[in-house]
């Protein structure tokens, strides 16, 4: 075995862009494993568990770790990285010139546009959305580590410029129709959705989906915004907005339930159409009852939300172990399940330098494979901007992992109409045999039942 | 409120994970790319804190609205002493203050030309002497005195300055007269032809240039810049579309005010292609000089080289200069000199560069493209590069080849950080030694702690 390992000072690349380089390399012949990511701690530490001599670094430079089974392969396996690299062409577009520009401001000059959607690191993320609000656009913030002052400081901004700032940490969204960050593919409809949680408002969009009731635009604020310290500056703007659009009926607000001098700010607002709330929280109605709740106030009859039982008798008994990518869902189910050991893997601690665990599976993977006994219980978001196809990688751990005695719940958040397709995901979920649920609360309440917990 | 997103199609600008555009493709949603890049490194902190300044965006519209709107116009040539208060013993010189101990060689060689014609020391030794001793001597920076010089940039009371104010803002810059190329006193050379040349322009250029600008009245710089840059001229390294444009319209009051001297000023003037480039520095300084003093202003107003150092000054940050190492010029040489024969990176005549001109401004000139190394396509880059690190568009100076889209002008700091592109300077470049002169021409790029220092100085400011 021959290991190659590299500092590249000051050379970026995106963690997703990388991961993808990452793959093609480990898939070279000769190749043991491959590490090209940026040198933050989180992947140093990575790269110095498997082994590699890691040299110091900064989380500024590019990280190059490959073991291959002889030098030879080695020398190639760093000359298609080189390849890799090199041929990684900045992404069409359709507003794609000959030099794309470099900054945010700078393409909204050359551009003609309606909305930015900022995804770089979380230091950066500031600057790049103060461009868009200075240019008077409404911006997405996809980037979690961002300060609360610049975020204040943003929302503020655009209250005076009269656009939105969705996010921080803002994972979703649906702008008439056009999905940015994760989003499901929903059906145009009349409910207006307010979201201060992505994948809360994910599973609250997509069962509306399952119900035959479509989404007008689905509007991010990102997880803090309804905190004492952002008092709803971006929700209070995102509701008088859907309250002005005539495309809304009513309005569904997904979010913690919010600082209390906030939640009557909200109540205060004075809005010509109804408002449900789906608050997560004890006490609170779990998303699902508050999606039936919405389906009553519409009249539109609720149905049975769609599940596919595992075939095998379940077991009785055992830890319970929540693996989750969505930082709601994993709250919700906690809350529901009442025990066991709950970990959130897109939380910000896991996301430095790494794409975020619905596109990349590894570290979940890694804590899947870990699991001996008991129930596991995981949420599988699809999706634009999800991986394309989670069952590929998921499967076959299910079906180990079901091998070793453990059972398996899945919570598939998505609709027919995502890209990867809801059945053909659940379809394969279930034959590795895993039980499936589209409702996350009710893959909860089965876990539950799993593990003998009354 | 009314959110303009939501009515009508979303249009969407993508800047970080590649993956979110490939999403958006997906579901055939126009979106356009940003190349981004992390910042130069250790600036991330200071840049978050400068853009969060609240007069930062206001500030900014103001001091380039200044500096895009000033109207210089030509009104006079007059000597140093009666405009600038100069004492004998004193001089001016490019870039940031330097003393004689860290100047470099063409900086002392002009400095040395300069003793000898103001007829302060009798021999280069004696002058050299002098210089170094100090005793009677003041050297300052010319920026510090509403002027600007080329090169060493050296102003001694005699000298005879072009006199260009601005109409619209009123302010006033000044810039010596044009000597021509190869041993002249702003590259250094000090030999006798370097000092009667100089006697020559006293006695008779600066006299009767200022009768004919008084038979003339006031000279429009903008509307001479703007056609000189249709012409194909940069305003830098090439200025033979400007210098014809200037004889063309003094030529005959020349006649008219000097009959008898007409001809050796018409043909000194015209032997020259880069008599124009003083004149258009004086227009270029007046102009970035409108744009100065606004409190939290990140905008340029001055890129200066002394020879030893490159220095820039921002509105926001008042006269402070914030610096680095002057770098050696890449480029062409003349005859037999080579790079190990260049001096570092000297002259004021960035102000060119810091208005929007010069590199700027290089699609406009495909005629010097090799001159500065390079093709036709190059020029192209280095002018749209530009519009990154710019606040605005030039209203009056435009590029044909680019459309008629006007020069990218105003230097923001922080874009400079955010991008890592440095501005681009075209310039000429002086021998090493004291009394060489010229012995090229070519590219140089700024230092870059010159700008990341002033972004830290901004977050104080």
């Amino acid at each position: 075995m021959s290991d190659l390992v590299e500092v590249r000072a000051g050379v970026y690349h995106d963690s997703v862009s990388l991961m993808r380089v990452s793959q093609a390399l480990a898939a070279h012949a000769g190749v043991e494993v491959a590490v090209v990511a940026m040198a933050t701690e989180l992947n140093l530490d990575l790269a110095r568990d498997l082994g590699f001599a890691v040299p110091a670094a900064t989380g500024g430079d590019l990280l190059v770790a490959i073991r291959a089974s002889g030098d030879a392969r080695l020398a190639e396996a760093s000359a298609e990285l080189d390849r890799q690299l090199t041929a990684r062409a900045p992404a069409g577009g359709a507003g794609a010139r000959d030099a794309p520009p470099r900054t945010t401001r700078s393409a909204s000059r050359a551009w003609d546009a309606t909305v930015a959607l900022v995804s770089v690191p979380g230091e950066h993320a500031f600057v790049e959305a103060a461009d868009a609000v200075e240019a008077g656009l409404s911006v997405m913030i996809f980037s979690d580590n961002v300060p609360v002052e610049q975020e204040i400081l943003l929302k503020d901004r655009a209250r005076d410029k009269g656009v939105l700032v969705m996010g921080p940490d803002c994972g979703t969204a649906v702008i008439g129709g056009a999905g940015l960050g994760f989003a499901n593919v929903l059906r145009p409809g009349r409910v207006g959705v307010v979201a201060a949680s992505g994948t809360g408002a994910q599973q609250v969009t997509s069962l509306l989906d399952q119900a035959g009731v479509g989404v007008s635009h689905l509007l991010g604020v990102g997880g803090r915004d309804l905190s004492a310290q952002v008092g709803g500056r971006s929700t209070t703007q995102a509701l008088l907005a859907l309250d002005e659009d005539p495309a809304t009926e009513l309005i569904v607000l997904v979010s913690k339930p919010p600082a209390p001098e906030v939640a009557v700010a909200v109540q205060e607002l004075s809005l010509s159409k109804p408002v449900v709330r789906a608050l997560l929280g004890p006490g609170q109605d779990d998303l699902t009852t508050a999606v039936e709740k919405v389906l009553g106030a519409l009249g539109v009859p609720v149905p049975e939300w769609p599940s596919w039982p595992a075939g095998r008798p379940p077991v009785s008994g055992g830890p319970l172990r929540g693996l989750y990518s969505g930082g709601t869902l994993c709250t919700e189910a906690a809350l529901l399940a009442g025990t066991g050991e709950f970990t959130d893997f897109g939380d910000d601690e896991y996301t430095r330098g790494r794409a975020h665990p619905m596109i990349d599976p590894a570290l979940r993977l890694e804590a899947l494979a870990a699991v001996e006994t008991g129930v596991i219980l995981l949420d599988v978001v699809l999706g634009h901007g999800s991986d394309p196809d989670p069952s590929a990688s998921l499967a076959p751990a299910v079906e180990k992992a079901c091998e070793r005695g453990v059972a398996v719940v899945v919570a598939l958040v998505g609709t027919e109409g995502d890209p990867q397709g809801l059945r053909s995901q659940a379809a394969r979920l279930n034959e590795a045999g895993a039980a499936v649920f589209t409702s996350n609360a009710a893959a909860a309440r089965h876990a539950r039942l799993l593990i003998g917990a009354s | 409120m009314t959110l303009s997103m939501l009515l009508g199609e979303p249009r969407v600008i993508s800047v970080g994970a590649a993956v979110l555009g490939e999403a958006l493709d997906q579901q055939a949603v126009p979106w356009t790319p940003v190349d981004w890049r992390p910042p130069l490194p250790g600036t991330s902190d200071a840049l978050a804190r400068v853009l969060a300044d609240p007069r930062r965006e206001r500030a900014n519209a103001l001091a380039v609205g200044r500096l895009l709107s000033a109207r210089p116009q030509l009104i006079g040539v007059r000597r140093a002493r009666d405009v600038l208060g100069l004492e004998p013993g004193t001089f001016f010189h490019a870039g940031p203050p330097i003393t004689w101990e860290r100047a470099s060689g063409p900086m002392r060689g002009a400095l040395i030309g300069a003793m000898l014609f103001e007829g302060l020391a009798s021999s280069p030794e004696e002058a050299e002497r002098r210089l170094a001793s100090g005793a009677g001597i003041t050297l300052d920076s010319c920026h510090h005195h509403r002027t600007v010089g080329p090169m060493a940039g050296v102003v001694s009371p005699s000298m005879w300055m072009l006199e260009v104010t601005d109409a619209e803002h009123g302010g006033t810059a000044y810039c010596s007269l044009n000597e021509g190329l190869g041993k002249v006193l702003r590259y250094g050379a000090y030999g006798i032809e370097v000092v009667e040349r100089l006697r020559w322009m006293g006695e008779v250029l600066g006299p009767v240039l200022q009768a004919t600008l008084s038979r003339t009245g006031p000279l429009d710089l903008r509307s001479l810049i703007a056609q000189a840059l249709q012409m194909g001229d940069e305003l830098h390294n090439r200025n033979r579309a400007a210098t014809s444009l200037l004889v063309r319209e003094l030529a005959p009051a020349i006649v008219d005010a000097a009959p008898e001297r007409a001809a050796e000023v018409l043909r000194f003037v015209n032997g020259n292609d880069h008599f124009f480039l003083n004149a258009g520095m004086a227009a270029a300084k007046v102009s970035a000089d409108a744009a100065r003093n606004v409190p939290g202003s990140s905008l340029v107003v001055a890129m200066a080289r002394n020879g030893t150092e490159f220095g820039i000054q921002v509105s926001g940050l008042g006269d402070r200069w914030f610096t680095g190492p002057a770098g050696v010029p890449d480029g062409l040489y003349l005859g037999a000199y080579g790079p190990e024969d260049a001096n570092p990176d000297i002259g004021d005549s960035t102000i060119t560069e810091t208005s929007g001109l010069g590199g700027f401004a290089m699609a406009a000139a495909p005629a010097i493209v090799r001159f500065v190394g390079g093709d036709v396509a190059d020029a192209v880059a280095a002018t749209t590069s530009m519009y990154e690190i710019t606040l605005a568009e030039h209203p009056a100076y435009q590029i044909p080849g680019l459309g008629f889209r006007g020069t990218p002008v105003g230097i923001d700091v922080t874009l400079v950080a955010r991008t890592g592109i440095l501005p681009v300077v075209n310039t000429g470049i002086a021998g090493r030694v004291a009394g060489t002169g010229q012995v090229g021409a070519g590219l140089v790029s700024p230092p870059v702690e010159a700008f990341t220092a002033a972004l830290e100085a901004l977050v104080l400011a």
